[in-house]
């Protein structure tokens, strides 16, 4: 009965039918909610048993759409790690959405939750693609779904902020991604994901591979590459659980995880290097991480602060991809679940600041931490985390982009990585020392916040740390992905 | 299809190219004698179901048995009539018939609420006409019988478009553009088959063919190939011969919109290949010249010029116009790249935006129907207002960018891989452009119909409002198309590239 492609199966229809329960709950909030939890840990139960039986890469064909074009599901490492970190984040971000979302007395939750869950079936879906085809459409799905969640508020900054947000991820997929795509099938007959990478396989000339990488780069705007990012600090106008999965773990990750992968598999850190168009857009990453910091310290709003941060990280991944090193890759992929475990504790403890007091900007939240100690703890966590102080998650990606920059013989980008982090304490430590160590400008809280919206972040800062220590059997997971290559690549 | 083939007997089967066309004359007179509506569109409805069904059977023999060839009056070709079905014109056909049967289901609320009681009969019996008109261009096998089908179905669509005048006035002076136009276009394509007549002796379209390969070509043919190319071009509105396009569709009764939109041009387009590749011969120099100079170009700038046109409209339906000028352009490229994988994406989009296209407008006329929409602001909160019908509205214009998940994304996919297979670059952009561009003109709409809250009349929000079945049916059909040959693009692709190898000869 239970198999590798019913695990798959699964995996997009555990949510997508979840989805259909909560609309048809949606006039009982209680079971409504229930439904949510019940798919999540449901989710994240059958992702654990995707995660164990990854290195078999067993495939599963949706549809057979035409001659030579077919939807499949194909299962590795990367795919399983991403689906482990959306799906399981997924659980305590529903708990923090229960929380958020009735603490605010948001209107339309039943619409808020239905897209929740379409847009972590189509996360599972970007997360276990087979092929490019199968991940470009989950990729539009995504997109797509999630663009009610981000105009949910409904008034007119809401409305603009949702323009934005997909005028930029429907044309740069459009306008880029789709046509690197086809150029793809073109050059191979095929789509699929393979390893060593199907355009290298298929000896395609360096100088057109580096025009695809061009577009691959640019084309999946979900990655947030410079100067594809302003929706990503437009998409802040949704409600903080939005932000907090989506635009810091389900959304985002999808973007560089879809670029890690076409790296990988469509590529091949062999062709990448060879490429011409490799450095410039390792360089372009470099000055995104640089560039989105000083921009985030320029923020006072904390939510727009931590999309900026969020622009700056997400480039560590491209960066790892362009420089194409064994080591750099495999510090991309961590950084796909680091950054995400740190990320979603800020968003979360802004948001529950928020609900809290009602206060968005920085300077306002003097003196905070004495009332809400253990949130002003889960930020500071977070944040350190994602500065790259040990022992936490964070420290780990950083480390391996270093070593693999200069296995690369692009040492110069350790300097950016250096003061990406010398940057990210400027501007994500004031917080903890206003929150700790200011007076507080008002006698006291106007009420407590639930406990549903403390409690998650806490939960989060606990993984960083736990995570910190998880970095060997990570690490021997992953490895397998990319050492081949690198032996392959020096022979 | 067999099994529709077997439903009848053999008999009446081998007859069945003569019966499209013929069902519907005879059934225009019967029901120009209805003395109201309902028996009028009862008349259309049987009417359209029998020739929905023979172009399913015409279709069906032909993929089983190959080309068809039907004797009129049973007098031999080339002196005869011939109807004479290939896999090309049997897909139109066929597209003609179903997308026809499901515009008179929409027409019984939609023409009942626009056009006066009195007029209805007459105007069903009009329809029938422009009907049998498209019909009988496709299936013919006879130069001037093209001519002669092409006047029918034109001259009744002027009196349908004016029928319009009931809501707007501006349908008369539309019709009356659309009348001259058309007439100047008729008028050139009869010239330019008259060269061909005094050229080669016969009328034949197959015979002209034959004889043009043997007797090789001269300034007379060169001058018909240029008036029958200018002659169907305006009737598909192949850019800049397009002008009579949008005030056509945008002030025609919503329910004649729906069927042009998704048949006239399409039966002009299929003319004018059936000209290029049958009649002339592509490997011929100068018609392999216009490929590239005429058709790819053309196609390019009225994807890029009708698409940026239609991002500035307000009305509605002029939009969609002119997004249908802009599509014909990518079926013109289609065609221009003159490989048979080019020719194929091409007729592959003429199915798919038939598909698209006559969703949009029905759910324009269902919106319509109930908030007299025809302005792009009288969308406004329509998605809460009649959700149904803008469902199905948000899936056909998703189509229409050619978002994975519809077949507006198999249309493309498969235009530029047969861009991209000829080596043109520049085409491929020119598609992505103009996607872009679609992507902007039809987020113009979805964000008014979903982002919008709906107008107050007296302080008071309008109540939901259900399309009546007889909307929601033919619609809902054709938006689940959009869905469903994403999933089973091999049926759609495959009669595509049978068409196309019908008279390419599969390369």
């Amino acid at each position: 009965m239970w198999s590798a492609e019913l695990s798959l199966a699964l995996a997009l229809t555990i949510p997508a039918v979840g989805g259909v329960f909560v609309a048809l709950l949606g006039n009982k909030p209680n079971l409504r909610e229930g439904a949510t939890l019940v798919s999540a840990v449901l989710l994240a139960i059958n992702v654990a048993y995707l995660v164990e039986i990854a290195p078999s890469e067993p495939t599963l064909v949706l549809a057979n759409i035409a001659p030579g074009l077919q939807l499949t599901f194909k299962l590795e490492p990367l795919g399983a790690i991403f689906a482990a970190v959306a799906s399981g984040l997924w659980i305590v971000n529903s708990l923090y959405s229960i929380g958020y979302m009735r603490g605010n007395n948001e209107k339309n939750q039943t619409r808020f939750y239905v897209c929740f869950c379409i847009a972590i079936a189509s996360a599972m879906g970007v997360a276990l693609s087979g092929n490019l085809l199968t991940m470009f459409l989950f990729y539009e799905v995504l997109s797509l779904s999630t663009y009610p969640l981000v105009t949910h508020k409904g008034d007119e900054n809401a409305k603009r902020g949702g323009k934005i947000y997909l005028t930029i991820l429907m044309g740069t997929s459009i306008g880029l991604f789709l046509p690197a795509v086809i150029a793809t099938h073109f050059l191979a007959g095929s789509t699929d994901f393979v390893a060593g990478g199907l355009l290298a396989l298929n000896d395609v000339q360096p100088m057109i591979a580096g025009i695809l990488l061009i577009m691959f780069a640019f084309g999946i705007g979900k990655a947030a590459l410079m100067p594809m990012h302003p929706w990503l600090p437009n998409a802040m106008v949704a409600p903080t659980p939005v932000s907090a999965l989506l635009h810091a773990v389900a959304v985002v990750k999808a973007g560089v995880f879809s670029i890690l992968k076409v790296g990988t598999y469509i590529f091949g850190p062999t062709l990448i290097a060879a490429a011409p168009s490799s450095e410039p857009l390792a360089w372009i990453a470099a000055i995104s991480i640089v560039l989105a910091s000083v921009v985030a310290i320029t923020k006072d709003n904390l939510k727009a602060r931590l999309a900026f941060s969020t622009v700056s990280q997400l480039s560590y991944v491209t960066l790892g991809v362009m420089l194409a090193s064994p080591l750099a890759m495999l510090g991309a992929a961590l950084q796909i679940i680091m950054h995400a475990w740190g990320k979603i504790t800020l968003f979360m403890s802004a948001g529950a600041i928020y609900t809290a007091t009602k206060k968005t900007e920085i300077s306002q939240m003097r003196g905070l931490g004495k009332y809400m100690p253990w949130l002003f703890g889960a930020y500071t966590v977070g944040a350190l985390s994602i500065i790259g102080l040990p022992p936490l998650g964070g420290s780990w990606p950083k480390l391996f982009l270093m070593q693999g920059a200069w296995d690369a013989g692009q040492a110069i980008m350790i300097v950016a990585l250096v003061a990406s982090s010398i940057l990210n304490v400027a501007y994500l430590l004031p917080l903890s020392a206003r929150g700790f160590f200011a007076p507080a400008d008002e006698a006291k809280l106007k009420k407590q916040p639930p406990a549903l919206v403390i409690l998650p972040p806490v939960i989060t800062a606990a993984g960083v740390i736990v995570l910190f220590f998880l970095i060997g059997p990570i690490r021997d997971y992953l490895e397998p992905v990319f050492m081949p290559l690198a032996s392959a690549g020096a022979l | 299809m067999d099994f529709l083939v077997n439903l009848l007997p053999s008999g009446l089967a081998h007859h069945a190219p003569a019966l499209v066309i013929v069902i519907p004359l005879v059934a225009a007179a019967v029901a120009a004698l209805m003395p109201n509506g309902r028996l009028g569109w009862i008349v259309a409805m049987v009417t359209a179901s029998l020739v929905a069904f023979f172009s399913l059977v015409v279709l069906g023999l032909v993929l089983s048995d190959g080309l068809i060839s039907y004797h009129m009056g049973g007098w031999e070709p080339p002196y005869g009539i011939e109807l004479r079905v290939d896999a090309l014109n049997a897909v139109v056909l066929a597209l003609v018939g179903v997308v026809g049967l499901l515009c008179v289901i929409f027409a019984l609320p939609s023409v009942g609420d626009e056009i006066e009681e009195g007029k209805q009969a007459l105007f069903y019996s009009a329809f029938l006409v422009a009907l049998a008109g498209l019909l009988g261009v496709t299936i013919t096998g006879d130069a001037f019988n093209v001519f002669v089908f092409l006047e029918i179905s034109s001259i009744s669509t002027y009196t349908i478009i004016a029928m319009g005048a009931g809501k707007d006035r501006r349908a008369l002076t539309a019709s009356y553009n659309y009348l001259i136009l058309g007439t100047i276009g008729a008028t050139f394509f009869v010239i330019g088959v008259g060269f061909l007549y005094m050229a080669t002796g016969s009328l034949n379209m197959a015979d002209i063919g034959q004889i043009l390969q043997e007797q090789g070509h001269n300034r007379v043919t060169q001058a018909a190939f240029a008036f029958i190319v200018v002659g169907l071009g305006l009737k598909a509105a192949m850019f800049p011969l397009h002008v009579w396009l949008p005030n056509a569709y945008a002030f025609a009764p919503n329910f004649v919109t729906a069927f042009l939109a998704s048949t006239a041009t399409k039966v002009a387009f299929y003319a004018l290949i059936r000209f290029l590749f049958s009649v002339f011969h592509p490997d011929v120099a100068f018609v392999e010249l216009s490929f590239t100079w005429v058709f790819a170009a053309v196609g390019v700038i009225a994807m890029m010029v009708a698409s940026s046109q239609a991002i500035f409209q307000t009305d509605a339906r002029r939009l969609l116009a002119y997004s249908s000028v802009a599509q014909v352009g990518y079926m013109m490229l289609g065609l221009g790249m003159g490989t048979a994988a080019g020719l194929s994406a091409g007729i592959l989009h003429l199915i798919n935006h038939a598909i698209m296209k006559g969703a949009l407008f029905m759910a324009l006329g269902a919106f319509a129907l109930h908030f007299g929409v025809r302005q792009i602001r009288d969308l406004n909160g329509l998605g809460r207002t009649m959700p149904a019908s803008a469902g199905a509205f948000t899936i056909a214009g998703l189509s229409l960018v050619g978002v994975p998940l519809t077949i507006g994304f198999t249309s493309k996919w498969y235009l530029i891989t047969a861009a991209l297979e000829r080596g043109w670059w520049w085409a491929v952009a020119a598609l992505i452009i103009s996607s872009l561009m679609a992507l902007a003109y039809v987020a113009r709409m979805l964000s008014a119909i979903w982002m919008e809250s709906p107008p107050e009349h007296h302080g008071a929000k309008p109540a939901a409002r259900h399309a009546p079945y007889m909307v929601l049916v033919p619609m809902g059909i054709l938006a689940f198309a959009n869905l469903y040959f994403f999933f089973h693009a091999d049926v759609l692709v495959g009669l595509a590239e049978a068409a196309a190898n019908a008279v390419t000869g599969g390369h």
